[in-house]
């Protein structure tokens, strides 16, 4: 009897178990994208403490609270988390969410994978982190594990940093077929490919990215774990390997992957200027042109890495010029957005302020990108504190800051209500502030000569450290706000919002949909103008 | 109160005086350098160039961006009544601010290239230095003489602890400077014995990765006598940080007299190898000299108290090599372990030391076998018998 009424209620409340299975057995792209999002801002928050660890012990010269060994593990694993853990998840959190509603379809192409691609990945960072714990530390070797140092030269717990580098690009190969399927396969009738909104665009193509060099990071990996247990010497020049060549290999992934990590950002940047200067985006199919440039352009730069290598007068030429070449789509899109501003009926709501903070800093690292790419110069630039600050403007101020105007610009439509807007301007007022105290004066120390990747410094550079370890705190405690703002949200503490929510903002997800978005975004497709 | 004009401009033409004398050692310890500096040779000159070049370029254009973009946050606000013109689209704009680019562009390209093509061009040196890497000293060889050293870190590990007080040229500073003649062009040969290092000198402007099995080119020439200092710039491991750079250099008369010198302490050395070989030191002296060998050489690895670090490097307290098997223990030292960080170290220490290092790890820590170890019997492995 009562197996029977159980049955009802399940058939009554659709597909919605409750409590963790929901969130386990869950194939909707909604809950998913909750997952993805949440699990990287807990990465981010992972990592930051780990660059907590960094800057702290890079606060004074001489040793205080880590060794050395230790120290390369924190960098190591930091930059691993941020990249794997934080940034890209987050953007596919927001593919999960955003993409449907942008497009005009209920879900997902692919829920069930969807489901199996997200729950992996805790795994593999839990993996990753054990390492941390086991005799001869974690990975300590740079999130770029250089051979042979990652290999002959590494603790035995360099067979779970593969494991779990493998689990990371099985999840994103899976996210990114689901986009390209969805994108292809469901778009509302009338949805062609030139009314795309830019953020489905950018992610198309990221998703094309993904695909074709994550293969080539599994098969680096995996290299380096043949090489290291079971005696092949692909890049041990005593076997006839090359360790160079590892480097080829690792940056034909590695550049296409600071991409993946750039386009969505661009896609979020397009949605978020037009609405508040209440203005069509400027150029937009030579945005959607800009960006597949720079996507092809990317597989062809990989070895501005390393030119201190020892490469080939040719090569070297190659690879500045095409480096350099690179810069002009991306100047574009950043024209564009400025003309877009240009005439238009501003107003400045947090998503706004972040947007536009990301444009100035973005740009600021995108310049300091320019003159790496002048091989003579980067020969001085090379593997100082200068590299340090230009991929973190583009990281931290592009990639995560473009995050959290996302997050700011989506979340009212998502929960249904306002969220705290006083808290989130001290979000980013505190975060606009500490984070160029941390990463601007990497500049200066840099120039002056300070390598990357040490634990220890000499004492002229004591001074500029001391300020940018003040600014890292700073940037850290400013985390916190944002984490009260979304804790708030997610209570539902805040005025209901209308359907459009922000006045200018145009698109299916603000016009066709009420505020909060239903579970299935689009039932029957929209009419598309 | 009244400050003199005489008194501005003798203490500016001293300073001046003082910048151009001193040129490098001043400026690269000063805690406010906020840019490179020009360094010491033409070419890095030429890349100081280039490197304020691109930096004008940079300025200039985003002075133009963010200046537009700030006239639009002010002019173009919704608080200022300002309504949104329709424009979405317009082709000349687009295609100037692409063509625009690209000539800039070129104009980059062209002092990069001319740049690059004169840093590659490793022809016809007077002298040719081969530079080796290793976990975490930099090895010297004159391919034209016969001399060859390790430079190793100078800086106390006390200090490093926080435990002496750090000098002017704390981690920047070498037992074994390389020295160098001015106004000749030196060729840098690199390698490495382990895993990848980069050989850095700011004030060259030179910087090339040390690949294990392979060898790089590189060049300079130095126009002014000077004391100038680098850092190893690829992470090379645990003291990624502590293998720096110093170069001395010379004018090309003292150079010579130097080198010459070296030749004639590496001739003595070599002959005071000989007579060792038929002598035997005492306990007290093999302790002695085998401490202190242990420290500078071997402690960066299996720790000053011999308890290595778990899971990277063995512990040498109580292990079965340093406590039983002496004839393993010899030759483990002398010949290394292929394929991990244990070097061998029969080519770097003397016959001496290496006695003297052997005999005190068998004898340190509680290790207590109470072994002599003696030149003689390291000598017998290292010929093989
Ligand atoms: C760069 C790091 C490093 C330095 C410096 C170093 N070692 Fe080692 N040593 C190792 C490693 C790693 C091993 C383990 C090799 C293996 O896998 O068997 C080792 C092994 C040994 C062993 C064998 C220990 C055992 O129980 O198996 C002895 C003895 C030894 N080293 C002596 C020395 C002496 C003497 C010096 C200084 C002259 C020295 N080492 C310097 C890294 C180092
Ligand atoms: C809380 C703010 C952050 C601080 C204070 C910080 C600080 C640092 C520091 C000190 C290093 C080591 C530099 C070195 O010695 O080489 C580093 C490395 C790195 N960081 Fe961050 N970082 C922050 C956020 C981020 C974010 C958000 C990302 C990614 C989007 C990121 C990506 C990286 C990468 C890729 C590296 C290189 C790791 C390596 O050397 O292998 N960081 N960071
Ligand atoms: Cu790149
Ligand atoms: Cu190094």
């Amino acid at each position: 009897m009562s197996e029977a009424t159980e049955h009802l209620d399940h058939a009554h409340s659709h597909h919605h178990p409750s409590g963790i299975k929901r969130w386990l057995y869950t194939t909707n792209h909604k809950d998913i994208g909750t997952l993805y999002l949440w699990f990287a801002f807990i990465m981010f928050l992972t990592g930051g403490a780990m660059a907590m660890v960094i800057r702290a012990e890079l606060f004074q010269p001489g040793l205080q609270i880590v060794e050395p060994n230790f120290f390369n593990q924190m960098t190591t694993v930091h930059g691993l988390i941020m990249v794997f853990g934080a940034v890209m998840p987050a953007f596919t959190g927001l593919a999960n969410w955003l993409v449907p509603m942008m497009i005009g379809a209920p879900d997902m192409a692919l829920p069930r994978m969807n489901n199996w691609s997200f729950w992996i990945l805790p795994f593999a960072f839990l993996i990753l982190l054990s390492s941390l714990f086991l005799e001869g530390g974690g990975p300590a070797f740079g999130w770029t594990f250089y051979a042979p140092l990652s290999t002959q030269y590494s603790a035995d717990s360099t067979a779970l940093f593969v494991f779990s580098v493998h689990i990371m690009g099985a999840s994103s190969i899976m996210g990114a077929i689901n986009v390209i399927v969805t994108i292809f396969n469901m778009r509302a009738p009338g949805m062609t490919w030139m009314k795309l909104p830019l953020f489905v665009w950018t992610w198309l193509i990221t998703a094309f990215l993904l695909i074709a060099v994550m293969p080539v990071l599994a098969g680096a990996v995996t290299m380096v774990l043949t090489d290291k247990f079971f005696g092949t010497s692909f890049f041990n020049a005593a076997g006839g390997g090359d360790p160079v060549m590892f480097q080829h290999i690792f940056w034909f992934f590695g550049h296409p992957e600071v991409y993946i990590m750039i386009l969505p950002a661009f896609g979020i940047i397009s949605q978020i200027v037009p609405t508040f200067s209440r203005k069509k985006l400027f150029g937009y199919a030579s945005m959607v042109y800009a960006t597949a440039s720079i996507a092809l352009l990317s597989f062809i730069v990989w070895a501005h890495h390393m030119f201190t290598t020892g490469m080939p007068l040719v090569g070297e030429m190659f690879f500045m010029f095409a480096t350099m070449l690179i810069s002009v789509p991306t100047g574009v899109k950043v024209f564009n957005w400025v003309a877009t501003m240009w005439r238009g009926s501003l107003s400045f709501e947090v998503p706004m302020l972040f947007a536009i903070a990301f444009i100035v800093l973005f740009t600021i690292g995108g310049l300091s990108g320019l003159m790496l790419a002048i091989t003579p110069v980067d020969f001085q630039y090379h593997d100082t504190y200068f590299v340090v600050a230009h991929f973190h403007y583009v990281l931290v101020t592009g990639a995560v800051f473009s995050i959290m105007a996302a997050v700011y610009y989506w979340l009212p439509k998502w929960t249904g209500h306002m969220f705290d807007v006083t808290l989130a301007k001290w979000h980013f007022w505190c975060s606009l502030i500490s984070v160029n105290v941390l990463f601007f004066p990497m500049h200066f120390v840099g120039l002056a000569g300070m390598p990357r990747r040490i634990p220890d410094y000499a004492l002229q550079f004591a001074d500029f450290n001391k300020w940018i370890s003040i600014g890292g705190f700073a940037f850290g405690l400013s985390q916190l706000i944002f984490l009260a703002v979304l804790i708030k949200a997610c209570r539902k503490q805040g005025v209901p919002v209308d359907d459009r929510v922000w006045e200018g903002a145009e698109g299916l997800e603000w016009q066709e949909l009420p505020s909060p978005a239903p579970y299935h975004s689009f039932e029957t497709p929209p009419v598309i103008k | 109160m009244i400050v003199s004009w005489r008194m501005v401009v003798g203490s500016l033409s001293w300073s001046l005086l003082a910048s151009t004398v001193m040129a490098d050692e001043k400026s690269s310890n000063d805690p406010y350098r906020l840019n490179l500096s020009p360094g010491v040779t033409d070419i890095s000159g030429q890349v100081y160039d280039l490197h304020m070049l691109m930096f004008g370029i940079c300025v200039v254009i985003a002075a133009l961006v963010f200046g537009a973009m700030f006239i639009a946050i002010w002019r173009h606000r919704k608080s200022r009544g300002a309504q949104a013109a329709h424009f979405h689209e317009n082709v000349k704009v687009e295609i100037a601010w692409t063509v625009i680019p690209f000539i800039i562009l070129i104009v980059m390209a062209v002092p990069a290239a001319r740049t690059l093509i004169a840093m590659e061009d490793t022809s016809e040196p007077d002298l040719t230095i081969l530079i080796t890497g290793s976990q975490w000293k930099w090895h010297y060889r004159y391919m034209d003489r016969e001399v060859e050293y390790y430079s190793r870190l100078a800086s106390q590990p006390e200090q490093i602890a926080n435990k002496l007080s750090k000098g002017a040229n704390y981690l920047l500073e070498v037992d074994r400077p390389l020295v160098l003649p001015t106004d000749k062009k030196v060729r840098f040969l690199m390698t490495s014995d382990d895993v990848i290092h980069s050989w850095w000198v700011p004030a060259f402007a030179v910087k090339k990765d040390a690949n294990p099995g392979f060898i790089n080119e590189a060049w300079t020439k130095i126009n002014q006598p000077g004391i100038y200092r680098g850092q190893c710039a690829e992470l090379c491991g645990k003291d990624h940080g502590f293998m720096p750079i110093v170069v001395i250099a010379k004018a090309p008369d003292e150079y010579e007299r130097w080198i010459s010198q070296q030749e004639a302490i590496a001739r003595e050395a070599k002959a005071e190898e000989q007579r060792l070989l038929s002598m035997n030191m005492g306990m007290d002296e093999l302790m002695k000299k085998g401490e202190a060998v242990y420290q500078s050489t071997c402690a960066a690895c299996h720790m000053p108290t011999g308890t290595g670090l778990p899971g990277v490097f063995p512990a040498l307290k109580g292990s079965k090599i340093t406590t039983q098997d002496q004839a393993a223990h010899i030759d483990i030292v002398v010949h290394g372990k292929s394929g991990t960080a244990m070097q061998a170290f029969g080519k770097q220490l003397s016959l001496a030391e290496l006695a003297a290092v052997i005999t005190y790890e068998r004898n340190a820590w509680g290790n207590n076998t109470g072994d002599m170890v003696q030149a003689k019997d390291v000598n017998a492995v290292i010929n093989g018998n």
